[in-house]
């Protein structure tokens, strides 16, 4: 949180709200005004305005500054969220998305008018195809889930092709939640497979479900454990030889940057989080991107169109590389401000720096790993890539669980760990440093840890009724469910 | 020193990590990778450029697009060129906003958390539904996932869309219908540009899960929404309406004329065209399908000490608790372009959207009298517009090349409906907002004159 701390309630924008007050300016009216005679029809108009508030610029600032200031994000302090790769967003990505170059063009002008936005889409479209080892990329997805739909729907298009109907898709029961959603939406089923007690894939268990009804594997490498697949050739070779495809699940790429392909792993469909890897931010939520890699025996199938550039080095929208595409999946050209910032990110490091980027965040894992291990429950203690998980079941003893530690973590500055997943290991705590936080940042969340952990012990209520330092309390999320109230029904 | 400015590990520290971890080297923490799939190769990705250097390398290339602050738009077709009050960027641009995860640490994330039970408050009263969520992708995906919904709440297969929803939003749906196994109808549209109530009833059936229409429609034209409804409601379909939210500030809200679900795209709120995005779709419904929603939802509760505040709720929906069995796979929104949408609506406020939708309505039927006026254009479709109008353009005519000879005198043409219905050859879908002055209006139509 910042230096100073916010502590009262912060009004609705409504409740600000004095009739007579405004915050906008237009032009003047140059045409003759028709907005009150017949250009629509009595019963198509609106009866009574929307209850919109009336504040002036003053209250407009001062309300979302106070807003944002009982936020946190990366620039407020250490994020190490497990499988989020927060890792610092590049200001100059910000600016380079707001060039009016970039800001201020349409996706349906002329393509000779647009000459270098589609460089840029194409130039990163190839990138992304080298860092993976795919053959061709679709920036269109706007997000990983989004992404691994678009995926299974190519692997189910490409079976289909072959007058093959298959409806299975595997996924270890370390994946992340978005997999077996995925294939839902995609019309397929799912099978989850054991981890080995080593948190890996069980070869065994693999050759048991795979058969003539085998879609796809979907897999992250490394794993949702931090840990790498190393029989990751066998396993592509026993999905392969019945005729199944494999997905990479690119959330974890922070690992693997020049160190190791998809592509040479034997994967054949990979969506990459680029609002992870690639330095974008997650804006609270979005707006991300995910675009999708494929291997050349699914290029017919991606959505189209995608960039490519003639004989004369002209840029231009291509449909005609996917004759069977799956049709479109997202409107326009993908989340093009965020692709502008991932290709702006890659240019900031080059070819060398990005390998450097992904050792950088497996050292860190690997050093706070080692730090940490002693005072928790390490179940997989090995190296690790660019995260690792801890159990925090040795606190149970004292009553303090993990959301509690996790919710204490917010009194010594931190944003918490992803909590509770993977979902084998108990009481779990995920926790990804990335690359951008320097030694002492690590040592200093390692104390912040190892003393949570003390006062579970010495007094557990202490830790059990934080956090304390926050705008608000433990919030009462049973009420939240259970009635309802999801808007300030401010007109009624 | 370490070669790259967001990276901190000097020599020293990662010495004394690998001590502390017991390695030699890096190399070592990758031991576990078999050699076989190792890439001992240099990426193949553009070189490192400096911050200067890739400034000046990402200016050019941004110099070779035609924007907007040095061309006079008349392109909409789902993405319109409006003004931005500065204030929108100032307060996205607050590292706490745009560098913050997803807001699953409540306590923590109040300030996100608030702006988004605020966006989906804004989203209620313009569509008149009771319900909204937090935003989703776009538009085109919001229109697919309410045709999903409709499929779960009635389990029946069929759904109806107008030959009027944007084409791509069309694209969308049919790639979404085939992961679900679901049928498309499109019904046309009749000679006056309203979508055809008589096709629909003739094709409507009680296999018919969804009726989506979309208001103002493709070709700008007003849709009477009730009627719609009503057709569905009659076999119990739902009706679903995708909307531009900057028309409800004049036009009946969807939830009034009978709508279950309201679907659309923020991006006229505040959000840059960005050659299509990111901008921010908005789902809203009535409170009976609340719990069917997709997507992320924020709602209003206590903490311990009664102090109001915020939380995402009704997770049973979502993804990363049903799995398989989730409602849908999306697991996040378009937080930042939710709240750039919600500060717009903040800074216009109630009089400010009337005012700013009015002056679309003015400009826009200006131009259109001047089509009017016009011996070698006409209008195509009788019925009403909002903000954009089908231009109908002579025989033998080549909007394509009409265009490329436009933008030599710094206008961007409006978009060539042949592209995606050859029945729609040389016409031209036009869009005039409130940032074209009546001069490049003019100046536009003149242009035009002398070059069919």
């Amino acid at each position: 949180m910042s230096n100073q701390q916010p502590i009262k309630n912060q009004a609705l924008i409504t409740e600000l709200s004095h009739p007579g007050r405004k915050a906008y300016e237009l032009s003047a009216c140059d045409v003759p005004d028709i907005s009150e005679t017949q250009w629509a029809p009595a019963e198509a108009k609106r009866q009574v305005a929307a209850a919109l508030p009336e504040v002036y610029e003053v209250d407009v600032v001062r309300h979302y500054t106070a807003l944002s200031r009982r936020n946190f994000g990366i620039d407020n302090g250490f994020y190490p969220l497990g499988s989020c790769t927060m890792k610092y967003n590049p200001k100059i990505n910000e600016d380079v998305a707001r060039f009016a170059g970039f800001a201020k063009i349409h996706p349906y002008q002329p393509e000779s008018s647009i000459q270098g936005a589609l460089e840029v889409l194409y130039n990163l479209q190839n990138d992304l195809a080298s860092i993976t080892g795919m053959d061709q990329v679709t920036l269109q997805p706007a997000a990983g889930a989004h992404g691994e739909w678009t995926g299974l729907m190519m692997i189910r298009a490409y079976h289909e092709s072959r007058g093959e109907h298959r409806t299975q898709v595997i996924c270890p029961d370390t994946a992340h939640g978005t997999n077996p959603a995925s294939a839902t939406v995609a019309g397929l089923d799912t099978i989850t497979i054991k981890s080995t007690p080593d948190g890996l894939v069980d070869l065994d268990e693999l050759r048991k479900v795979v058969g003539p009804n085998t879609a796809a594997l979907m897999l992250t490498n490394p794993n949702t454990l931090g840990l790498f697949e190393q029989q990751i050739e066998e396993i592509a070779k026993v999905v392969h030889e019945v005729g199944g495809l494999l997905y990479y699940d690119g959330a974890n790429a922070n690992a693997i940057m020049g160190i190791t392909r998809p592509g040479d792993m034997g994967f054949d469909v990979v969506h990459l989080n680029l609002h992870k890897t690639m330095s974008t931010p997650h804006g609270g939520g979005g707006p991300g991107a995910g675009p999708v890699g494929v291997k050349a025996r699914l290029i017919p199938f991606l959505p189209t169109p995608i960039v490519s550039k003639n004989a004369k080095g002209d840029f231009f929208l291509d449909a005609s590389i996917a004759p069977q595409t799956i049709g479109r999946v997202k409107g326009f050209l993908g989340n093009f401000g965020i692709l502008l910032r991932a290709y702006t990110y890659i240019r900031t490091y080059g070819p060398e720096g990005l390998r450097n980027v992904s050792e950088q965040a497996v050292l860190n894992a690997n050093y706070l790993f080692r730090v940490l291990a002693p005072h928790f429950d390490a179940p997989f203690l090995r190296h690790c890539k660019h995260e690792f998980v801890l159990s925090g079941k040795k606190l149970k003893a004292s009553g303090v669980r993990t959301l509690d530690l996790a919710k204490r973590l917010l009194d010594y500055g931190y944003h918490p760990p992803t909590i509770y997943f993977p979902l084998i290991v108990e009481e779990g705590i995920m926790i990804e440093p990335t690359e951008t936080e320097s030694k002492e940042t690590l040592d200093q969340f390692a104390a912040a840890m190892i003393a949570i952990a003390q006062e579970a012990v010495d007094d557990p209520q202490l830790v059990l009724n934080a956090p304390y330092t926050t705008p608000v309390q433990r919030l009462d999320e049973t009420l939240a469910a259970r009635k309802p109230v999801l808007n300030c029904a401010c007109g009624s | 020193m370490n070669e790259h400015r967001y990276l901190p590990m000097t020599d020293q520290d990662r010495a004394s990590m690998l001590a502390t971890i017991g390695v030699e080297s890096i190399e070592d923490l990758f031991s576990d990778i078999p050699e076989t799939i190792r890439y001992r190769e240099r990426l193949n990705v553009g070189e490192k450029l400096s911050e200067p250097d890739l400034l000046r390398y990402m200016r050019k290339l941004a110099a070779k697009n035609a924007d907007t602050d040095r061309f006079a738009s008349f392109l909409g077709a789902g993405m319109y060129d409006h003004h931005l009050p500065v204030v929108i960027n100032h307060m996205l641009l607050r590292g706490e906003f745009f560098t913050a995860y997803t807001p699953y640490q409540a306590e923590l994330s109040q300030g996100e958390l608030q702006a988004i039970f605020e966006f989906q408050s804004y989203i209620c009263e313009l569509t008149g539904m009771q319900v909204a969520n937090a935003s989703m992708y776009d538009g085109a995906t919001a229109l697919a996932e309410a045709a999903a919904l409709a499929y779960g709440a009635t389990k029946r297969t069929e759904i109806i869309v107008s030959h009027a929803v944007h084409p791509e939003a069309r694209e969308v749906l049919r790639t979404t219908a085939k992961g679900l196994g679901l049928t498309v109808v499109e019904i046309p549209v009749q000679a006056d540009g309203q979508t055809s109530l008589h096709a629909l009833e003739q094709r409507i059936n009680q296999n018919t899960a969804a009726v989506l229409v979309q208001s103002p429609n493709f070709y700008g034209i007003i849709e009477p929404l009730q009627a719609f409804s009503d057709a569905a409601h009659a076999v119990g379909a739902l009706s679903v309406v995708s909307a531009n939210p900057m028309s409800l500030a004049l036009l009946e809200a969807p939830g009034k004329l009978g709508a279950d679900l309201c679907v659309g795209d923020c991006q006229p709120f505040g959000i840059p065209v960005s050659l299509g995005g990111p901008s921010c779709g908005y789902f809203s419904a009535t409170e009976a399908l609340m719990r069917k929603i997709p997507g992320r939802i924020v709602g209003q509760t206590v903490d311990k000490s009664g102090r109001r505040g915020f939380v995402l709720t009704l997770q049973a929906r979502e993804q990363h608790i049903r799995r398989e069995k989730a409602t849908s796979n999306i697991c996040s929104n378009q937080a930042l372009m939710a709240l750039a949408a919600s500060i717009y609506l903040s800074t216009m406020g109630k009089e400010g959207l009337r005012d700013v939708a009015k002056l679309n309505i003015n400009k826009a039927h200006y131009a259109a009298s001047l089509v009017q006026k016009s011996s070698r254009m006409s209008l195509k479709y009788a019925a009403s517009f909002f903000n954009e109008f089908v231009v109908e353009l002579p025989e033998s005519i080549d909007i394509d090349g009409l265009n490329e000879v436009l933008l030599k005198t710094g206008i961007i043409g409006g978009y060539n409906l042949g592209k995606t219905d050859a029945s729609l050859n040389r016409h031209m879908l036009i869009a005039v907002t409130e940032t074209r002055t009546k001069e490049e209006i003019d100046g536009f139509f003149a242009r035009l004159e002398e070059l069919l």
